[in-house]
C-alpha cells in the first residue's frame, strides 16, 4: 500500500508539477474567497435595509450592468488567449492580449465608476442606507480588486517587453494574475446574480 | 501540441477551443439569467430559484473551462483548498442569515 502511494506520487511527479509559488497564490485567493463571502453574507442582511432610502429596483440600471458582466466576461477570455500564447513563446501575441484584457477592464471600471458617482450625486451614496453601504461596500471590494489587477497587469505588460523568451518565473506571475482575473470574473457573476438581478425582481 | 509543454503547467493550461467552449456556455447562462429577470415570465421566488440555479452553473463553468479545475492528482491540493473553502463560506452565509433572522425575529425589529 504504502509502496503504491509513493509510485503513484513519483509518478505524478513525472507528468506534472505545478509550481508551489501558483498553489501559493490559490490559497490567498481562497482566502480572498471568504473575504467576499462575508461581505455576500452582509448584504444578504442588510439588503432591506433601506432607511427610507431608494430600494435596488429604483436606483440600479440592468443595461449598464450587462455591459459590465460582458467587458468582465470578454477580458476573460482574451486574457486566457494571452496565457495560449505565452506558453507559445508568442511573446507579441502574449502583450497584444493583455493590452486588450487591460483595455476591456478599464472599460469595465470606467463603467463602475460612473455608477457610482451618479448614485453619490442623486444623493444615494453609501452614507444613505444601510442596504447602500452593504452595497458600496461590496461591489467596491470588487472594483478595487479590478483596480489591482490592472495595475498588474500594466507591471506585467511592462516586465515582458523586450524579451525573447519567458522565465519560469514570469510564467509563474502571468499564470497567478490569469487565477486571480478569472477568479474576479467568478465573483461578478455572484454580484450581478444576488446584488443587481435579486435587487430588481 | 500539448505534449510540447508537459514540462510547464502542463495539460491544464487549456486551449482555444476550451476558452471559446466556456465563453459561449457563460454568455448563454448570462443572457438567459438578466432574461429571466427582465420578461417576469415566473413568480418572484421562481426567478430567484431560476437565477441562483444558473449563477451556481456558470461559476462551474468558468472553475472548469478559465481556471482549468479537474480532478487530477496535480489538482488535488488546489481542489482540496477549494472545496474547504466552499465549506466555509456556506456556514459563514448561511450562518449569519440564520442568527441575523433570529435576532431580528427576537428582537422584533421587523
Amino acid at each position: 500500500m504504502a509502496h503504491d502511494i509513493t509510485a503513484d506520487a513519483a509518478h505524478a511527479h513525472e507528468e506534472h508539477h505545478e509550481s508551489p509559488v501558483v498553489f501559493g497564490f490559490w490559497l490567498y485567493l481562497m482566502t480572498d474567497c471568504i473575504i467576499f463571502g462575508t461581505l455576500f453574507a452582509v448584504f444578504a442582511v442588510m439588503r432591506n435595509q433601506f432607511a427610507g432610502g431608494p430600494t435596488g429596483k429604483d436606483i440600479f440600471d440592468l443595461n449598464g450592468v450587462g455591459i459590465e458582466t460582458a467587458l468582465l466576461l470578454l477580458s476573460s477570455i482574451t486574457y486566457g488567449f494571452g496565457m495560449i500564447s505565452a506558453h507559445q513563446n508568442k511573446l507579441g501575441a502574449l502583450r497584444g492580449w493583455l493590452g486588450v484584457t487591460f483595455i476591456l477592464g478599464l472599460g469595465f471600471l470606467f463603467m463602475e465608476l460612473r455608477e457610482f458617482s451618479h448614485m453619490v450625486a442623486e444623493g444615494n451614496g453609501p452614507d444613505r442606507s444601510a442596504f447602500l453601504s452593504a452595497f458600496f461596500t461590496l461591489v467596491g471590494t470588487h472594483g478595487l480588486h479590478v483596480t489591482c489587477g490592472l495595475l498588474w497587469m500594466a507591471v506585467l505588460i511592462v516586465q515582458t517587453g523586450g524579451k525573447t523568451v519567458l522565465s519560469e518565473r514570469m510564467t509563474n506571475k502571468l499564470t497567478c494574475l490569469s487565477l486571480f482575473w478569472h477568479f474576479l470574473d467568478i465573483v461578478w457573476i455572484c454580484v450581478f446574480t444576488f446584488v443587481y438581478l435579486m435587487s430588481v425582481i | 501540441m500539448a505534449d510540447a509543454h508537459t514540462d510547464h503547467s502542463g495539460a491544464s493550461h487549456g486551449s482555444v477551443g476550451s476558452y471559446l467552449t466556456g465563453f459561449v456556455i457563460s454568455v448563454l447562462l448570462t443572457v438567459a439569467a438578466f432574461g429571466v429577470v427582465m420578461a417576469h415570465s415566473f413568480s418572484p421566488s421562481g426567478t430567484i430559484a431560476a437565477i441562483a440555479i444558473l449563477a451556481a452553473v456558470q461559476i462551474v463553468v468558468h472553475l472548469v473551462f478559465f481556471l482549468h479545475m479537474n480532478t487530477s492528482s496535480e489538482q488535488r491540493w488546489n481542489v482540496m483548498a477549494f472545496v474547504f473553502t466552499v465549506l466555509t463560506v456556506f456556514i459563514l452565509i448561511v450562518g449569519t442569515l440564520f442568527i441575523m433572522h433570529d435576532t431580528s425575529i427576537n428582537m422584533m425589529s421587523r
